[in-house]
């Protein structure tokens, strides 16, 4: 609570918005189901939140929510995105204050409607109100390309594309690049998740220069596969407040690099383990 | 023995990623071929017209195509001749 005040304090101070310069709204999307755009969504939030800024996350996987769960809001849902988006309640009826920080607020998405519950006009006139609202709109994409994809780039000013270093994924990830600009969203960033070291290591994973050498965009950040985001995803608690998680110090830099700051890329290098010591020692390496 | 010893050490086998790379940089030119038919329709307009400058070709019948096989992509293109310009050749 006091953490909570302060950085709302904070807020006020540092970026002194109140309905003067317009927020922005990011979407994260991927093509590929479970690639981790919810985790990363959650995270960027939740990041953008502790930096001082306020934030709405916007759950657009109408039948599938897990945004909530993920932010561990799942108790506090009364009104959804569709509630909103047809006018069956106000925004700020349906928006759930994050339990952590008060600038943080979530759009739960509707459970048992379908995709073609909202249309992508009423998405960009959502996503106006938002920007009046807050620094900071984040836009949880479904999987496909579909009307699910077209509602959540609707009124997106930036896009980030999340993938992980596995053929499929990857393919994907053009895939949307390409229907991004089309949709005029130009310049996405990508986000390389659950990047394996030791896996890249011995070649048998696709590195990242692999990876922008054929999609051919800006990084914006790289992910480990880490236990840690299974652990706070079970709490319902973002993994980028724990000091001690790695993808959560890759998250906090993802943060930092939405704000404009360079930050260098984290150090993923494996400690030289018992196997390496034999191999250079019998020549190998 | 050494030979046994860098095989359980793993250092025969070829990287996958390597394979992973090759298989997505072929599937990646069929993919946004496909996205785009547009782009390919304006480089065989380009094509035409290129071509139209030294020999009369019959556009009707004019193939074009990106082919593949294991490991290489090709633009392939058909191109009926008809007759070829003479005063072309006479300028040069
Ligand atoms: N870096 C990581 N390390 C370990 N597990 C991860 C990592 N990133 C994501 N996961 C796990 O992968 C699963 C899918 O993640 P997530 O739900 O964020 O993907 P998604 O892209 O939103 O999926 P969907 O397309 O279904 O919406 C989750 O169980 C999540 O905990
Ligand atoms: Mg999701």
């Amino acid at each position: 609570m006091v953490i909570a005040a302060r950085v709302v304090e904070k807020n006020k101070e540092l970026c002194g918005k109140v309905g003067q310069t317009m927020g922005e709204v990011i979407v994260v999307t991927s093509g590929k189901g479970g690639v981790g755009k919810t985790t990363t969504s959650a995270n960027i939030g939740t990041g953008l939140a502790q930096a001082g800024f306020s934030v709405v996350l916007v759950d657009t996987d109408i039948g599938l929510r897990n945004l909530d769960v993920v932010m561990g809001l799942e108790n506090r849902i009364v009104y959804d995105l569709v509630d909103v988006t047809s006018e069956n309640c106000r925004l700020k009826q349906a928006l759930i204050k994050d339990k952590r920080f008060a600038n943080l607020h979530l759009l739960p998405a509707a459970q048992t409607k379908d995709k073609t519950a909202v249309s992508p006009e009423q998405m960009k006139a959502l996503a106006e109100e938002l920007k009046k609202e807050f620094d900071y709109a984040i836009i949880d994409c479904p999987a496909g390309i579909e009307q699910g994809f077209r509602n959540a780039i609707a009124g997106a000013d930036r896009a980030v594309v999340v993938c992980t270093p596995e053929v499929s994924s990857v393919r994907d990830a053009d895939r949307i690049i390409g229907l991004l600009e089309a949709a005029d969203l130009k310049n996405p960033k990508l986000i390389i998740n659950r990047i394996r070291p030791q896996m890249v290591k011995r070649g048998d994973m696709m590195d990242i220069d692999d990876i922008l050498d054929i999609l051919a965009i800006d990084l914006i950040g790289v992910v480990p596969e880490d236990e840690s985001i299974v652990v706070s995803t079970n709490r319902g608690e973002p993994c980028v407040m724990d000091k001690n998680s790695k993808a959560g110090e890759a998250y906090r830099r993802i943060t930092k690099r939405i704000q404009g700051e360079e930050v260098p890329l984290m150090n993923l290098d494996v400690p030289e383990g018992f196997m390496d010591k034999i191999k250079k020692l019998v020549g190998l390496r | 023995m050494l030979e046994f010893i860098s095989r359980i050490l793993g250092k025969e086998t070829a990287s996958s990623k390597s394979l992973a790379k090759e298989r997505l940089r072929l599937v990646l030119v069929h993919d946004r071929a496909s996205i785009s038919p547009a782009m390919l329709n304006r480089l065989r307009e380009d094509l035409v017209q290129v071509i139209s400058n030294y020999m009369e070709i019959d556009e009707t019948a004019l193939e074009f195509n990106l082919c593949q096989d294991e490991r290489d992509v090709a633009l392939v293109a058909n191109i009926p001749v008809l007759k070829m310009k003479r005063d072309y050749a006479a300028k040069c």
